[in-house]
């Protein structure tokens, strides 16, 4: 769907991006991974043909971009940064209008078009109220209304659930979800480590405009051949265990081996009260922060050092609402 | 592409607004003449305007005159200015060339979106205007007053041919610059003629604000950058060393649609008028152009 080959940017002297070689297959749901600043945005942008690249090839929907970039767009449904309308226009209107600015928007099914939309993204009810009156979130999903007018095959979106609330993400996420179900690819780009790893198959991580890292999620999700387990009495379970514990931290035991199953049944039979048991797996959180630097926001050292941090920020797992497709910790019972 | 930005111009308060601003103006002129009866004297002031106590039926050409300098290229420069400026800064501009919009497609919309807004201020000018010069300055009062030698020429310095003496033939409606009575079917042909040429003379501005608007995300920037290339054209048409380059200058022809208020009409100036315009609409539109087309759009 989109393939590039050592794709470069400079702007002056500063290079964006630096030889990206990326592929997203048909039917991915590609995760773009990076800190800010590391070039994401001056991807998506050369992906649609806004920012022309310096050097290397990008193919898009099996076109050429950007020479061929006005054959693939009309497939292509985008967000890039954040939404933008007209203020003094309603939502309904500002989808018209820009449905009717390009071609492949037939006249007939415009508005049934544009309704549907809105619908999708939990705007159908909508006022005619102009979009300065909009609240962020609801300009965000107006935005993603937008690319999805024309029902495009391939999604490129830039920070998709930016200013939504907690229902608002999961919406959008369960939406974007059922989309990839019924064919439709897409590509995302974010920052937020637990949206991209409940919505992505597939992720890319870019650090200071190269591509570091790029494979199945489920794949760089492994079990670590640890089970985490916790336990009322761990002395007992230490002893029951005979050696595989790695570490102990209070009643958290840390315990090499390959099948929880049968780690579970000894547990069991020595009757040790077993609270949790869980396979270790690396979160999305450790696999992005241990390929790449600081972001271009932040200046001078590590601001808490101390190795990668073990979990996911609190805010974002709240964040995150209740109904996670797969955790990003494990699989916790 | 063209429908979409002619909607987005008349859905915009801005572009009534101005056009309101600008047929105001000629309407208070209108109610200080016919209120103090002083009329500025023939060869002073804005064109036609000596003459319009004696036929109000002419103030349509007195209003455009007196638009023309100022108000007219301003609102046109900031609009113009606006266009592509406007749609980067407002983040729109990327959405549009993603639909997609041609660059080039987009450009020459912008542009017929502006010279779609000067023929809207020309017409509401002129139509407002022939109403203000009917009801408030009243229809052929030369005829009843029957003072004022020459009726309106002596607003304008270098008439061809006629002059003060041939004056006014009584009830015989309006007489061109030349002194010869136009029959009310010519007037009309003249006043569209001029209000096409004015339309025209606008279009430089617009190619250069235009143009401006490709380089800049700010559209405040682009319509001053075209304003500032403006006055200084005004500027440079006026002073006599610069005579060299004069025949160049944007705004060197612009008061020539008075020439379609002679009779014959005098083609020689109109018809450069109408050259130069189209040699900026060709260079600036091509140079915004082979800008935009090139560019990173980043906003």
């Amino acid at each position: 769907m989109i393939e590039t080959r050592n794709l470069t940017k400079r702007f002056g002297h500063v290079e964006a991006v630096h030889e990206v070689s990326l592929e997203v297959r048909p039917g991915d749901r590609y995760g773009l991974l990076g800190p800010n600043g590391s070039g994401k945005t001056t991807l998506v942008r050369m992906l649609l043909g806004l920012v022309y690249a310096t050097s290397g090839e990008i193919s898009v929907l099996g076109q050429r971009v950007p020479r061929h970039v006005s054959r693939v767009l009309p497939d292509i449904g985008a967000l890039i940064e954040e939404p933008a309308a007209y203020p003094h226009l309603s939502g309904r209107a500002n989808l018209r209008l820009l449905d009717a600015a390009g071609p492949h928007g037939a006249r007939r099914t415009r508005r049934r078009r544009v309704d549907e939309a809105l619908e999708q993204v939990g705007l159908g009810g909508i006022d005619r109220r102009p979009v300065r009156n909009y609240s962020l979130g609801m300009r965000q999903r107006l935005g993603l209304a937008a690319a999805l007018v024309r029902r495009p095959r391939l999604l490129i979106l830039d920070e998709p659930t930016n200013g939504l609330d907690p229902r608002g993400i999961r919406d959008i996420r369960n939406l974007l979800i059922d989309l990839n179900a019924a064919g439709v690819t897409v590509f995302m780009s974010s920052h937020l480590l637990p949206e991209v790893a409940a919505l992505c198959t597939r992720i890319g991580v870019i650090d200071s405009g190269r591509l570091v890292l790029q494979d199945q999620l489920a794949a760089l999700q492994k079990p670590t051949g640890r089970v985490l387990i916790s336990t009322n009495d761990p002395e007992r379970a230490v002893a029951a265990l005979d050696g595989l514990v790695e570490r102990r931290d209070g009643e958290d035991l840390v315990v090499l081996s390959a099948d929880p199953a049968a780690l579970n049944a000894r547990l069991v039979r020595a009757d040790v009260p077993v609270r949790s048991l869980a396979v270790q797996r690396r979160t999305l959180e450790e696999i992005v922060l241990d390929v790449t630097g600081a972001g271009s926001d932040q200046f001078g050292g590590d601001v808490a050092r101390g190795g990668t941090t073990p979990h996911t920020p609190r805010e974002e797992d709240v964040a995150r609402g209740g109904t996670t497709p797969h955790t990003p910790r494990g699989e916790e019972l | 592409m063209i429908a979409v930005e002619l909607f987005k111009l008349v859905r915009r308060l801005r572009t009534w607004l101005s056009i309101g601003l600008i047929c105001a103006l000629p309407l208070v002129v209108a109610i200080f003449i016919a209120v103090t009866h002083l009329a500025p004297p023939p060869g002073q002031g804005s064109a036609f305007l000596s003459a319009v106590l004696d036929e109000g039926q002419l103030y349509p050409a007195a209003a455009l005159a007196l638009v023309l300098p100022v108000f007219l290229p301003v609102t046109v420069a900031v609009i113009a200015g606006d266009s592509i400026a406007g749609e980067a800064s407002a983040g729109t501009l990327r959405y549009l060339l993603a639909r997609p919009v041609g660059r080039t497609k987009l450009l020459v919309a912008k542009l017929l979106a502006v010279i779609t807004f000067t023929l809207l201020a020309v017409v509401a000018v002129t139509v407002t205007s022939y109403a203000t010069g009917v009801f408030i300055l009243g229809p052929s009062r030369a005829a009843a007053v029957g003072t004022s030698p020459g009726g309106i020429s002596g607003s304008i310095a270098p008439g061809a041919g006629g002059g003060p003496t041939a004056g006014l033939q009584a009830g015989a409606g309006i007489t061109s610059l030349s002194g010869t009575p136009l029959t009310f079917l010519e007037l009309v042909e003249r006043v569209l003629g001029a209000m096409a040429f004015i339309t025209v003379s606008m279009l430089g501005v617009a190619a250069i604000a235009l143009f401006l608007s490709t380089l800049t995300d700010s559209a405040i920037g682009a319509a001053f950058g075209s304003l500032g290339a403006l006055v200084a054209s005004e500027i440079l048409v006026t002073l006599n060393a610069a005579s060299a380059v004069q025949p160049y200058l944007p705004t060197r022809y612009w008061l020539a649609w008075i020439d379609f208020f002679r009779q014959p009409i005098f083609w020689r100036n109109i018809d450069r008028g109408f050259a130069i315009q189209a040699v900026y609409v060709v260079v600036f539109l091509a140079a915004a152009w082979a800008n935009f087309a090139t560019r990173d759009v980043t906003t």
